[in-house]
């Protein structure tokens, strides 16, 4: 129950509760309407309302004792014929929009029963427009009239409701008050079964409307500020602000109330006004009708002038004016309280300004915006496109009329596309909702109906990827003039780089560049840069591990685009698509880039990273982007026929990791599956065999493609989870990234097959798949199994026995690292994983509780990699 | 549902009168009516109306009122009229 009830009596409760039940129930029926049951109402009311034009113009006139009745009559017929142009074959019922290409499509839900406040000086165009608008969009409204304009509200909500009854519209859609007052108002504001209270009027009642805890649409007063600039067509621009100033005797709040003008046209534009009929004050009349219309203790015009003829307001001022004046122009010399008439006037009495500049016009004109015009509406005459743009960017105001009247400018539809209206939004400037022209899209509750979208997916390889025993012997392909050789001392020292150096094609320049096999950090890129600029390079051929291979994509990178910032290159990101950072599309100059991998498992001859370690900040910046894919990939086995075992082992794990996280990542697709089973099946066949018989060379041809082919995978897949704890503790710890991830790889396939606690949000699978895809492997692998559960377990228990033959320790405590240190380090250990973005495509949300016992498990070892849920998800769950 | 329940018929084209004819018969009905509105398609102001005066009556004879195959629409208009917590639903 509202709060003021005392003021009002049981009779009066009764009568207001009775409008509401009615308009509850009309607007309930309502909702059953079709679009064309709404057009079919709207089209009948639209000519009732031209029919009565005059005559409801004539009753506001006789009631209000404001305006002038062809103009009211106008505005009647704008509010009907305007309105009804603009909204019919606008969709207001069902689905009002659709975006097939977005899976997007808008559904109006009426707002149910409104309550409308309408102001004295535009009272029957008012009530058209709005009762048009709540048909259209199946609304019920309770109108609350200005308490000196209800007669002729009533009876123009008596001509639509009976239009609209007539033609099917629930009884009771719309009510009028009968002698409202603002104890009235205000018990409707606040009632309950009131979804919107609509506010066209004074401040008193918008701010009323926004005080009442309901949703509002309040609309208020203005103060239109004019700059009649030089370049202007004077003539057009003096007739219409004549023709809007004057219109209704000013009652539009959008017409105009200080012309600022140049210097220059000052004089001539005067004349103008004088010759059309209009009359300039001179200094003591100005001061005359400050005194006399302004009230000094609000500063605002006094109602007694409000839509009155020039000449009745100059004769009751005591001024002298010839008979047919139309309007009174009072020269002012600034704004604020001590210049009176630079206020809001809603009759027919403008101000002038004169400026010596633009820079001036303009700071006058933001002086009247803000005083008490922000929002509303603003006016520019010019003919110079620079100044219009100006205006607009430093006036706030939602309408900025340009060479045309502002008052039946800011109607829209007449002089211009705005649309059409009888409520003008101000903006927060102005203390509202909204700056638009209210329409009937704020008489509706628009829903959106957002199916699944599924984006678009990709898969994005080097274009050229030669593979085999002696598959460098493509490199004679490659045309150059100049190429740098990256690689690390040992390659050279052991002969692989005179492999390379003589199949380079004829002609070629070759130097070479050793760097150490470490993560490579900026002075390393400073010192290849400078090799590659001494050189004039056109190529060049990486030959190495990972590092090697990074650091050479992160001097193509800085060598093709100098300005690239690889501290912001860097920066974290969640998906590839969205981030902020932008990779340099234009480049200086242009390399060639050619890998040649000496080990079988980061697979960096193929992917888009690169890891750069920042030794100022001390921390690894991962670098991300298609670009830094090297241009030519060769993945010949001569060079890793010499790998140590241990080495053998940590980059194959390392592989076979990639894989498994590929497998069963939420980016996972068709093509990366392909790559990635096949790379699984290739680890686990020969990975045993190359570390026990280093000399096969099946064997590592096979894993060394399979760390090719696991790359492909993961390039356009991801990683996972064991990935981030993988980094954490091996940079923690200091143990080899291939190690890293073989301590935590049981522990996670078990983890991801069980039910998450918190699933992945991911648009491109359509259930839980993680479990089934490592059944699918188990399959692949012929590990046996009937149930899903079984399957997991068994690929789990093979992964161990992998790791077994590969003299991989089993646990962290294995390495010889204390219970207590690991106690002391899990924390944080689990906060920097968290934060590493190798997960944010894990099938499986990680928390940091969970990351945390990850961590625990792999502490304890391998045999006891558990699945949170020992018999996995019920197959029928989660099946894709 | 008690056997002895009162079925009625809501015709679609004067649904407010039928529901007034309904409200006649709330007397020699047993503890419970059932208003099929299988065939209404829509209701106007009256037949919520009614309804609502069906509703108080039932209340005050202990009579449960169900409404039989009430379409979604229905059934909404009822929800925003506020009466659907004053009857029964059965599809």
């Amino acid at each position: 129950m509202p709060d003021n009830v005392a003021s009002l009596g049981e009779e009066r409760i009764a009568y207001l509760e009775g409008l509401v039940s009615q308009a509850r129930t009309a607007a309930a029926v309502f909702t059953q309407y079709t679009q064309e049951d709404v057009d079919r109402i709207v089209k009948p009311m639209v000519l009732a309302g031209m029919a009565h034009a005059q005559h409801l113009a004539a009753l506001a006139i006789e009631e209000t004792r404001l305006g002038v009745l062809e103009d009211k009559a106008l505005k009647n017929m704008v509010a009907t014929e305007f309105v009804y142009d603009y909204v019919k074959d606008k969709r207001t019922v069902g689905v009002i929009r659709e975006f097939p290409e977005r899976g997007l499509v808008e559904v109006a839900e009426p707002i149910g029963v409104i309550f409308s406040i309408t102001p004295i000086t535009n009272p029957t165009a008012t009530v058209l427009f709005k009762c048009i608008m709540a048909i259209k969009t199946r609304n019920a409204v309770i109108f609350g009239p200005h308490p000196l304009a209800w007669r002729c509200c009533q009876e123009a909500v008596k001509i639509m409701y009976e239009a609209a009854v007539k033609h099917g519209a629930p009884e009771g859609v719309f009510t009028c008050l009968e002698s409202p007052t603002v104890p009235d108002n205000n018990y409707l504001m606040r009632h309950k079964d009131v979804a919107l209270v609509d506010a066209t009027g004074g401040r008193g009642a918008v701010k009323a409307a926004y005080s009442s805890g309901k949703p509002a649409l309040g609309v208020g007063p203005g103060n239109t500020p004019v700059y009649l600039e030089k370049t202007a067509d004077l003539d057009m621009a003096v007739v219409d602000i004549i023709t809007s100033k004057t219109f209704d005797n000013g009652t539009i709040c959008a017409s105009e109330q200080t012309v600022v003008m140049d210097d220059e046209i000052y004089d001539r534009v005067l004349e103008k006004f004088a010759d059309l009929g209009a009359h300039i004050c001179n200094p003591k009349e100005t001061a005359l009708l400050g005194r006399m219309l302004v009230d000094p203790e609000t500063g605002m015009a006094r109602p007694m002038a409000i839509g009155q003829k020039a000449t009745d307001i100059a004769r009751v001022c005591g001024l002298s004016v010839k008979p047919h004046t139309k309007l009174l122009i009072a020269p002012i010399q600034g704004v604020g309280r001590e210049h009176p008439l630079s206020v809001e006037k809603l009759f027919p009495l403008l101000s002038v300004y004169r400026a010596k500049s633009v820079d001036e016009a303009l700071k006058v004109c933001v002086d009247v915006n803000h005083a008490g015009g922000l929002g509303h509406t603003a006016v520019v005459f010019s003919r110079n496109d620079e100044v219009i743009r100006k205006f607009g960017d430093v006036i706030n105001a939602g309408r900025i009329i340009v060479n045309s009247p502002g008052s039946i400018g800011a109607l829209g539809g007449i002089y211009n596309d705005m649309v059409p209206t009888f409520s003008f939004g101000c903006g927060t400037g102005g203390g509202n909702s909204t700056t638009d022209n209210v329409n009937v899209y704020h008489y509706l509750n628009i829903k959106r109906v957002a199916r699944r979208t599924q984006m678009p997916m990709w898969y994005r390889v080097p274009n050229q990827i030669y593979f085999n025993r002696n598959a460098v012997e493509y490199l004679r392909q490659f045309p150059s003039r100049s190429t740098i050789v990256v690689t690390n001392p040992l390659l050279e020292q052991i002969g692989h780089v005179d492999v390379v150096r003589r199949r380079l094609a004829p002609q070629t320049r070759v130097h070479v560049l050793t760097i150490p096999e470490v993560e490579p950090n900026i002075k390393i890129v400073t010192d290849g840069l400078e090799a590659l600029h001494l050189y004039k390079a056109d190529q060049i051929v990486a030959l190495g591990g990972g590092s090697v291979i990074d650091a050479a994509k992160i001097m193509k990178l800085k060598y093709e685009s100098p300005e690239a910032d690889l501290e912001e290159l860097g920066a974290p990101f969640l998906d590839i698509r969205k981030r902020v950072a932008e990779y340099p599309t234009e480049k200086a100059s242009r390399v060639r880039l050619i890998a040649i991998s000496t080990t079988s498992g980061t697979g960096s001859e193929v992917t888009p990273f690169a890891v750069l370690f920042d030794k100022e900040r001390g921390i690894k910046v991962t670098l991300v982007d298609y670009s830094l894919s090297p241009d030519v990939a060769i993945v010949d086995p001569q060079f890793v026929m010499s790998m140590p075992k241990g080495l053998t082992a940590d980059t194959g794990i390392d592989c076979l990791t990639h894989a498994l996280e590929a497998g069963v990542s939420v980016y996972a697709s068709p093509y990366t599956d392909s790559h990635a089973m096949q790379a699984i099946r290739l680890a686990f066949r020969y990975l045993p065999i190359a570390y026990e018989h280093p000399g096969d060379e099946e064997a590592r041809t096979m894993m060394h493609n399979a760390a090719c082919i696991a790359a492909l995978a993961f390039s356009n897949a991801s990683v996972g989870v064991n990935h981030a704890l993988a980094h954490a503790f091996g940079a923690r710890f200091g143990v080899a990234h291939g190690r890293a991830n073989a301590l935590m790889l049981p522990h996670v396939i078990a983890y991801n097959a069980s039910v998450p606690t918190k699933f992945m949000p991911s648009p491109h699978q359509r259930a839980y798949t993680a479990h089934k895809k490592y059944a699918m492997i188990a399959d692949l692998l012929g590990l046996g199994g009937h149930t899903i559960a079984e399957k997991v377990a068994s690929l789990v228990a093979a992964t161990e026995q992998l790791l077994d033959r590969l003299a991989i320790p089993r646990s962290i405590a294995d390495l010889g690292i204390s219970k207590e240190e690991f106690e002391r380090a899990v924390p944080d250990l689990a906060k920097i994983a968290f934060d590493d973005p190798s997960w944010r495509t894990n099938p499986r949300m990680p928390l940091l509780s969970e990351l945390a016992d990850l961590f625990w498990s792999a502490y304890r070892g391998r045999g006891l990699a558990k699945m949170a849920d020992a018999s996995t998800a019920p197959e029928g769950l989660v099946c894709q | 549902m008690p056997i002895n329940a009162m079925w009625l018929h809501i015709d679609g084209e004067r649904a407010a009168q039928a529901i007034e004819e309904a409200l006649e018969k709330l007397d020699s009905a047993g503890g419970e009516v059932v208003l099929d509105f299988s065939s209404v398609r829509r209701v106007d102001p009256g037949a919520l109306r009614a309804m609502e005066k069906l509703a108080g009556a039932a209340g005050d004879k202990v009579v449960k009122v169900v409404l039989r195959g009430v379409n979604v629409d229905i059934y909404k208009a009822l929800k925003l009229a506020k009466l659907a917590p004053r009857f029964a639903f059965l599809d």
